[in-house]
């Protein structure tokens, strides 16, 4: 069936039967990750380009590897060793990358919208590795996999997020994936840290921690952005690990064998405590390694994709 | 220039002539003494616009705009007459500069200009501009726009100040310490992830405004509402008694903020776009008479100021060549308001506030006029506007009520009749 549009920007754009694709070619790609030996042929003679305007480990990492395990040659370009510094416009950059024959583009910026804005504009596909606010769309599909193997289905599973749900872009595309494919998602966080409207994309505001995991299939951490607490939206790291964290006590009240996810980096003590991120729960570790899947099988669908075309 | 006017109607009455003579309407005279005899075939006619809200961006920004452009494009619009804000560079903030826009305006010869002066020096909200010294110059009112009046104490100031020398005061509403956004905080906006601008940041500042015209009982106007709350506030002052007056732009009657989800800039103002709600409400303001006015906040940019990140875009759009349309087509074809009204609040009233003495039809009244053509739907093409700006959410648009005729001071300033 393969994927509708040329581009990835977000969870928005997909179909559940999109997502359930990417899901299950990821299996595949799993699969590949963990043969002996990493290659296949998919992206021979194809080029796919990094083009990070903040910084990035797992993400860019796994895309770099995901593209070079499937044969492209690949390069990389931040924001600081490029033209970028030297003020020229982010739409000047992207179509130097295009016209350079390039067949993805996978860029991170810090403002919401920046590869909606610059993909019709560009003859590559443009694959949305965290756009400000608005999406992170590998992340939750990397998220959604991890589950899908664990539980083959998604339909009436609760998912529980805790955390910085205002500056989210992981909440927002999991939210958006988990409801096309009949989960429920629960969220918490400091209201100062709530944005107006949540609600409005299917997710239930909890009034407590407890409330948000009492019964969850899953529950996921955010990290705490600590340059935040400057701006008042929480008093103190104590007080906010306090009341908001996720604590062993916490986790025993979602349901038994609930995985306990985060998308990294975490701040051991803040969002969750050291025993809560190394428990037998956690599938923190397992969730990088199915990134690496995810975003292949996304490479995968987006290049079939064009020699489609 | 004599200019004979035939067969056409003048603000919903037949009225089967006008003579026009050394700038003025005058009693009839032969069609022989006439340069130009011009038949309508019953189009009709209404004084010429006011626009008490726009900018020009000369001195300074003449990469966007110049006060030629600017007044030619408002010319197109149906405007007469046109008052640009004081965020130039250098600010508008003393004579000398006010005088530099006047006679600038009378070179380009397309508008009546009536510069708004600022409030503040430099529209810094720390001590008062030369506010006299620039009415002697030629300004009609003082504003901060881009800024509200930075404090209570300052407005105060401001509007005591003012009042020696009968000067309208305009302010932006917008409580700055809740306005870190690029649009409308709600639903959307958190849906896309973009930064919202709550209502409420405008509408507590719609309130200091009114609590201190109130206490000081001098007028205030503020500029462009876009909230249900700040009209339903503005409308229990004036029933109190509270001399406030204000204002609206064809955006927040016609576009909501659903309009922002594909991250279009050309969609980005300050104030946002607001929901359906606000916007129905700004609909039933102008029924009512709680807006007074409908200005088009003309906000040139060039296309690398505006072709960026949502966030990282200039806010406003051009104005002139939409508005009377957007009126026409929005307010009066389903019958919400009548041509009259639409005539009040787009010239009347704008005169009247800022004491203007414009929008008179009859003979020794300046022949200032513009011919609309309510019966033929145009499309709205932006690449065949005379702004330099391209910055307009309207391209494509199929409009009715296309100024086809403007006449400023007897003067032809615009003309697209066959």
């Amino acid at each position: 069936m393969g994927l509708k549009n040329k581009d990835l920007l977000g969870l928005k754009q997909l179909s559940a039967d999109e997502i359930m694709e990417i899901l299950e070619t990821a299996k595949a790609m799993k699969m590949v990750l963990q043969s002996n030996v990493k290659k296949t042929s998919h992206l021979q003679g194809k080029s796919v380009i990094t083009l990070f305007y903040e910084n990035s480990t797992r993400t860019r990492l796994s895309f770099e590897l995901a593209s070079k395990y499937m044969g492209s040659a690949s390069a990389n370009i931040s924001a600081s060793g490029s033209s970028v510094a030297k003020g020229e416009s982010l739409l000047d950059t992207a179509r130097t990358i295009d016209m350079m024959a390039t067949d993805i583009i996978i860029m991170r910026h810090s403002q919401s919208g920046a590869p909606h804005f610059i993909a019709p504009h560009l003859n590559a596909s443009v694959v949305n590795a965290g756009d400000g606010m608005n999406e992170h769309p590998t992340q939750a599909l990397l998220d959604m996999f991890t589950m899908y193997e664990r539980w083959g289905d998604f339909a009436g599973k609760n998912v529980a997020i805790c955390g910085d749900i205002y500056h989210s872009r992981v909440v927002r595309s999991n939210a958006i994936g988990l409801n096309k494919l009949g989960a429920n998602v629960s969220v918490y966080g400091p209201k100062t840290m709530m944005p107006i409207g949540i609600d409005k994309m299917g997710c239930r505001v909890a009034d407590s921690v407890e409330d948000a995991v009492k019964g969850a299939d899953a529950v996921m951490g955010l990290r705490v952005q600590l340059e935040r607490q400057h701006k008042s939206l929480f008093p103190s790291v104590a007080e906010y690990s306090h009341f908001y964290g996720i604590s062993e006590e916490m986790l025993s009240k979602a349901k038994d064998g609930a995985l306990l996810m985060h998308p990294g980096p975490c701040n051991h003590g803040v969002e969750l405590p050291t025993c809560v991120y190394d428990c037998d729960q956690s599938v923190i570790n397992e969730q990088v390694t199915n990134g690496v899947a995810v975003r292949m099988a996304v490479l995968y669908l987006l290049n079939a994709r064009r020699n489609n075309l | 220039m004599n200019i004979i006017i035939k067969n056409c109607n003048v603000l919903g009455k037949e009225q089967k002539e006008l003579f026009i003579k050394d700038g003025k309407f005058v009693a009839s005279y032969s069609d022989s003494e006439a340069d130009r005899v011009i038949d309508l075939g019953g189009k009709q006619v209404i004084p010429g616009l006011i626009d008490m809200h726009c900018h020009l961006r000369e001195p300074g920004f003449e990469y966007r705009e110049t006060i030629a452009s600017g007044t030619r494009s408002a010319a197109k619009g149906g405007f007469t007459s046109v008052c640009p804000m004081p965020n130039t560079k250098p600010v508008a903030d003393n004579a000398a500069v006010i005088s530099g826009i006047l006679k600038k305006a009378q070179d380009a010869g397309y508008c009546r200009v009536y510069p708004i002066g600022a409030a503040s020096k430099g529209l810094s909200g720390k001590e008062l501009a030369e506010i006299g010294l620039m009415k002697e110059a030629g300004a009609v009112a003082v504003s901060d726009d881009g800024k509200p009046i930075a404090t209570a104490e300052l407005l105060r100031k401001v509007l005591e100040y003012s009042s020696d020398f009968d000067m309208p005061v305009l302010n932006h509403c917008e409580e700055m310490s809740l306005a870190d956004g690029a649009m409308n905080e709600g639903a959307i906006s958190t849906s896309i992830g973009i930064r919202g601008i709550p209502t409420a940041a405008e509408d507590i500042m719609i309130a200091r405004d009114i609590i201190m015209a109130e206490y000081l009982g001098l007028p205030i106007h503020i500029c462009h509402v876009s909230t249900k709350g700040g009209v339903r506030m503005i409308r229990d002052a004036k029933a109190r008694g509270v001399k406030v007056t204000c204002e609206t732009c064809p955006h927040y009657f016609t576009l909501t903020e659903e309009s922002c989800l594909d991250y279009d800039s050309n969609f980005k103002m300050n104030p946002p776009l607001r929901t359906e709600e606000d916007k129905l409400a700004i609909i039933e303001g102008i029924k009512d008479g709680t807006i007074d006015c409908i200005v088009t906040d003309h906000a040139p940019h060039h296309e690398d100021e505006k072709v960026l990140e949502f966030s990282l875009a200039n806010n406003g759009i051009v104005g002139f060549e939409t508005a009377f349309a957007l009126g026409y087509t929005y307010l009066v074809k389903p019958g919400t308001i009548t041509l009259e009204k639409l005539v009040e609040v787009m010239c009347f009233n704008p005169s009247e506030i800022l004491k203007l003495g414009r929008g008179g039809l009859n003979e020794g009244d300046d022949a200032d006029l513009t011919v609309v053509d309510l019966e033929n739907e145009f499309t709205f093409e932006k690449d065949k506007m005379l702004t330099k700006g391209r910055n307009t959410p309207y391209d494509g648009y199929k409009l009715y009520g296309e100024p086809v005729l403007t006449i400023m001071g007897g003067n032809i300033t615009y003309e697209k009749l066959c």
